[in-house]
């Protein structure tokens, strides 16, 4: 008789090496990228290619070093995810300005400060937060902190209007983009809510019935006071004060995915998209910029959304007057350009497209590294929210489950809304691609939200600790 | 909360699926019709980067790039030397409506396929990229006369002269034009847009190229053609034929002068060519018959395909006319007969030329950037319109109208010259009326075909259009 085969799950591996090797070639492909970008534009290596290669490589293999030693189980290819986009964007921005020596709307070499910058506070947040559950505790706190975050631009003096949006601090020697905070700090205070009213939010309500079948679950009025305070303050103070539509679509969409998680009940979701759509559509007729997005997104290519000049019978004639879908509809024909494989790093003409630094970095990246290159950036950010979810399922406190797959999502999502604005799936609403993007707001919560992925999968993979005498008779409480 | 996770994540690989569907049918599918599509002005953003080919009238540049830096990034600023004088030939770059610049574009920036390899060689040397030069059948000396002599008329029209043997374009100007250096700023595209406007608005139409785009009612130089049908339809110059002082043609049709043209005899075809007589030609029109007339306006080119030499060529008309009036009236080019001053010329150029009509061309030649031709012309016979024969007697008749005893264009006479003529003055439904001059010269050895429209002029053809002719035709033949 052989002995039954123990039911025990396959020993937890770290793979930190993996780790190491990937983030090696993250950092290799990024200088790889300025390279070709030097070469093909100027004809000659990037003059800093070694301060780049030193730092940015430095950093990246000194976080790994870290992660050995302050998270040694936390899932391996995040790192790499978020060094090889990190990278890819900042050899973008470098061709963008450095290697076309134009440095007046950004830099390079500014974003690799930020770059450095936000690596320490990842490192940082993984060093001084063992326990993300102790955010769980102060749930009001942090919901009050991500009104304030979102409201501050609105001060008179401190916040600043771009391109339209209200949604920047002037701080004096920079700015801010407190959105980029405020959007963590509501995952944060979600997930501690929802856990704690889950029973009442799930389960509470009735039922609507069409003859013999369960339609929906319709929940109680009295629970549906989140649902109109977000719903509220996304309309309210977000689309109507500050035009920031971007940013309410994004803490929408999350709040609705999050209460979604934690109650397994789509009536929320129907309710939420009915709320959120209707008031849309009851704004629109009042709210101008509205209109313009609308109209811009549908009917792109109108002469006269396109160019509002008077030579749009003439193909080859100048605009003069940009219209609003100008910049779409040039990123398109960028996207168009790039084709299957692109013209190259530093072989294309990404400044045609209108502020291509910002938003618009995606189409540069479609137009030189083409239809391929779009995949890998795409399919690296896809992997790191299907990582965060793997996070989430293999998490075994509920407010970890809640607040891994929020911030997933909310990259997702936030991908979502600014590639799919980009390429015409949703109208343009303004948000900036995780990791990628120029700005120091951006990046450094892109990393805020990898160190707390990781924090959280090291704690969810890390193996309880093992009893000494196998009989059963102790209890050993992993925590 | 598991089951909800997934179910989000799988929402979330959605989203990125949906993303990357969207950006392959752009870059794959959708990519063709975005980079043709008339908005897309890449390809001309690039141009003014680089040098462009230059357009030449004999040895002399008539267009031709200059720099307006150093640097490899600036852009080159068009220069068009002769201003207003060859512009609606030569047309504007960056391109705006019809010319050379914009039908030989691919040429002159040298993207065209047949300098592909001279550029990749060029690429490889490291030369600089050349667009190939286009070399125009023009004659200064005919283009300059044609100009100051409207210039010093002041009216609007046109006048067209052609190698009859070639059928090569020796001078082409329509009155009033315009200044290409005016709207082609790369330096200041809102000057340039607003100088494009204000041509535009202009009630004048300096940017309509008369010559080749605008069809007038040819008159009595249509005449010609009503006599070379009768002559091939077996009449001799002395047929006779009813000339009386009016013709019931609904309207009483009279002749210029009042009376009969022979006295109140019938009139040979040889002296109503000479006295222009309305009358007896529009009596052979209807004696001839509509099918045999429309025959013969359309070996001569009437009805004929849109031509383009390269620049597009308004198609004349002579509509096939069942109605006896009406028929009548066209004989004398009246009625429904519209015909543009390049058609007129190609009249008199097929009557010169032994009555074969050759295809009428601009182009001379293209050469590389190496002086070695690309494209040559090879003149190519359009239509045998007459025997040679006719065109003998068509040619005595037309001297008659420069010099016989009651010539009606001796104003279109070169001392020490036969020039053979017919003029025609064309009663138009608003206004005066419009004065044409069709010749060919000299009368026994044709160098030059000449075709004048003065537009409202008022007058007759043999005062005002005539001496225009005949300044043309002398720059001609003098060099």
């Amino acid at each position: 008789m052989s002995a039954p085969v123990p039911n025990r799950p396959l020993p937890p591996v770290k793979r930190r090496n993996a780790e190491l090797v990937m983030t090696l070639m993250a950092i290799g492909l990024t200088l790889f990228a300025m390279i070709e970008a030097g070469l093909t534009r100027n004809g000659e290596m990037p003059p800093s290619l070694f301060l780049y290669g030193a730092l940015f490589g430095g950093l990246a293999i000194l976080a790994h070093v870290f992660i050995r030693f302050f998270a040694p189980w936390s899932d391996p290819l995040l790192l790499p995810i978020g060094t090889l986009l990190n990278g890819l964007g900042l050899a973008m921005l470098w061709r963008l300005f450095e290697a076309t020596g134009d440095t007046s709307n950004g830099s390079a070499m500014s974003q690799l400060i930020l770059t450095a910058a936000s690596m320490a506070v990842f490192a940082g947040i993984i060093f001084f937060l063992k326990e993300p559950r102790i955010l769980q505790r102060y749930p009001y706190i942090t919901a009050l902190s991500a009104v304030f975050l979102l409201l501050l631009p609105l001060i008179p003096g401190l916040g600043m209007t771009i391109n339209g949006a209200r949604q920047w601090v002037n701080l004096g020697f920079t700015s801010l983009q407190p959105s980029e905070f405020a959007k963590i700090a509501l995952v944060i205070f979600l997930s501690g809510y929802m856990v704690s009213k889950r029973d009442v939010l799930s389960l509470a309500g009735k039922q609507v019935k069409i003859g013999r079948f369960k339609v929906l679950a319709l929940p109680r009025m009295r629970d549906m006071a989140p649902m109109a305070l977000m719903w509220g303050f996304c309309i309210i103070v977000l689309v109507i004060l500050m035009n920031d539509l971007g940013t309410s679509l994004l803490l929408f969409g999350t709040f609705l995915a999050m209460i979604y998680v934690a109650t397994h009940r789509s009536s929320w979701i129907a309710i939420g998209l009915v709320a959120f759509f209707g008031a849309c559509a009851l704004l629109y007729p009042f709210v101008s910029h509205f209109r313009v997005r609308m109209v811009t997104w549908l009917d792109a290519f109108n002469p006269e959304v396109y160019c509002t000049d008077q030579f749009l019978n003439d193909p080859n004639a100048f605009c003069t007057t940009s219209g609003t879908s100008q910049q779409l509809v040039k990123g398109l024909f960028a996207l168009a350009q790039g084709g299957l494989t692109g013209a190259g790093l530093g072989g294309g003409q990404p400044g045609y497209v209108p502020e291509v630094q910002n938003d618009f970095i995606f189409t540069a990246f479609g137009e030189e590294l083409g239809l391929t290159g779009l995949m890998v950036m795409l399919l690296a950010l896809a992997l790191l929210v299907e990582r965060g979810m793997r996070i989430a399922l293999a998490a075994k406190e509920l407010f970890i489950k809640m607040f891994a797959s929020g911030i997933s999502f909310l990259i997702a999502f936030q991908t979502f809304v600014v590639i799919g604005g980009v390429t015409r799936v949703i109208p343009m609403t303004g948000a900036t691609i995780p990791f990628v993007a120029k700005g120091g707001s951006a990046l450094l919560s892109s990393w805020i939200m990898l160190a707390l992925l990781m924090r959280m999968s090291n704690n969810a993979r890390k193996p309880a600790p093992q009893s000494i005498q196998d009989e059963g008779a102790t209890q050993v409480i992993s925590r | 909360m598991n089951k909800p996770i997934r179910r989000l994540a799988f929402f979330a690989m959605a989203l990125f699926g949906v993303l990357l569907v969207n950006v392959s049918y752009i870059q794959v599918f959708q990519a063709e019709s975005l980079r043709e599509h008339p908005f897309n002005n890449r390809q001309y953003a690039n141009q003014l980067t680089q040098p462009r080919g230059p357009i030449l009238v004999g040895s002399e540049e008539v267009a031709f790039s200059e720099p307006l830096g150093e640097e490899e990034d600036d852009k080159y600023q068009r220069k068009y030397p002769a201003g207003g004088l060859y512009a609606h030939l030569v047309g504007t770059f960056p391109v705006r409506g019809e010319g050379i610049e914009t039908r030989q574009n691919a040429l002159l920036e040298g993207s065209d396929e047949r300098l592909v390899v001279r550029n990749f060689i060029d690429s490889l040397t490291g030369k600089e990229h050349q667009g190939a030069s286009v070399e125009l059948t023009l004659s200064a000396k005919a283009q300059e006369a044609a100009q100051a002599a409207f210039e010093e008329l002041g009216k609007n029209g046109a006048a067209v002269a052609l190698d009859p043997e070639t059928g090569a374009v020796l001078a082409s100007y329509s009155n009033p034009t315009f200044d290409p250096n005016a709207v082609s700023s790369v330096t200041d595209a809102e000057a340039a847009n607003t100088a494009w406007t204000d041509y535009e608005a202009d009630e004048n139409k300096p940017l309509l190229n008369r010559a080749l785009n605008e069809r007038y009612p040819p008159g009595s130089t249509f005449k010609l053609v009503t006599a070379a049908a009768a002559l091939e339809n077996g009449a001799t110059p002395e047929s006779t034929m009813d000339a009386p002082a009016t013709l019931d043609l609904g309207v009483p049709l009279p002749n210029a002068w009042g009376g009969p043209c022979n006295g109140g005899d019938p009139d040979t075809l040889a002296h109503s060519i000479e006295r222009s007589c309305n009358t007896s030609f529009a009596n052979w029109a209807i004696e001839l018959g509509a099918d045999k007339m429309t025959e013969q306006a359309e070996k001569f080119g009437f009805n004929g395909e849109e031509m383009a030499i390269p620049l597009p060529v308004t198609g004349s008309l002579y509509p096939t006319e069942d109605d006896r009036n009406t028929l009548g009236r066209s004989g004398i080019g009246q009625a429904n007969v519209e015909a543009t001053p390049l058609q007129m010329a190609m009249v008199a150029a097929g009557i010169a030329n032994d009555g074969d009509v050759m295809k009428p061309y601009l182009v001379e030649s293209v050469k590389d950037s190496d002086l070695s031709e690309i494209e040559g012309h090879t003149p190519e016979t359009l239509s045998t319109a007459v025997s040679a024969k006719s065109a003998e007697d068509l040619t005595q008749m037309m001297i008659g109208v420069t010099e016989g005893a009651e010539a009606s264009g001796p104003g279109g006479a070169i001392p020490g010259m036969q020039v053979a003529g017919k003029t025609g003055t064309a009663e138009t439904a608003s206004g005066p009326t419009h004065n044409w001059f069709v010749s060919f010269a000299p009368a026994d050895d044709p160098q030059v075909a000449v075709a004048v429209v003065v537009e409202h002029g008022g007058g007759s053809g043999g005062t005002l259009a005539a001496p225009i002719a005949k300044r043309i035709m002398e720059a001609v033949i003098d060099q």
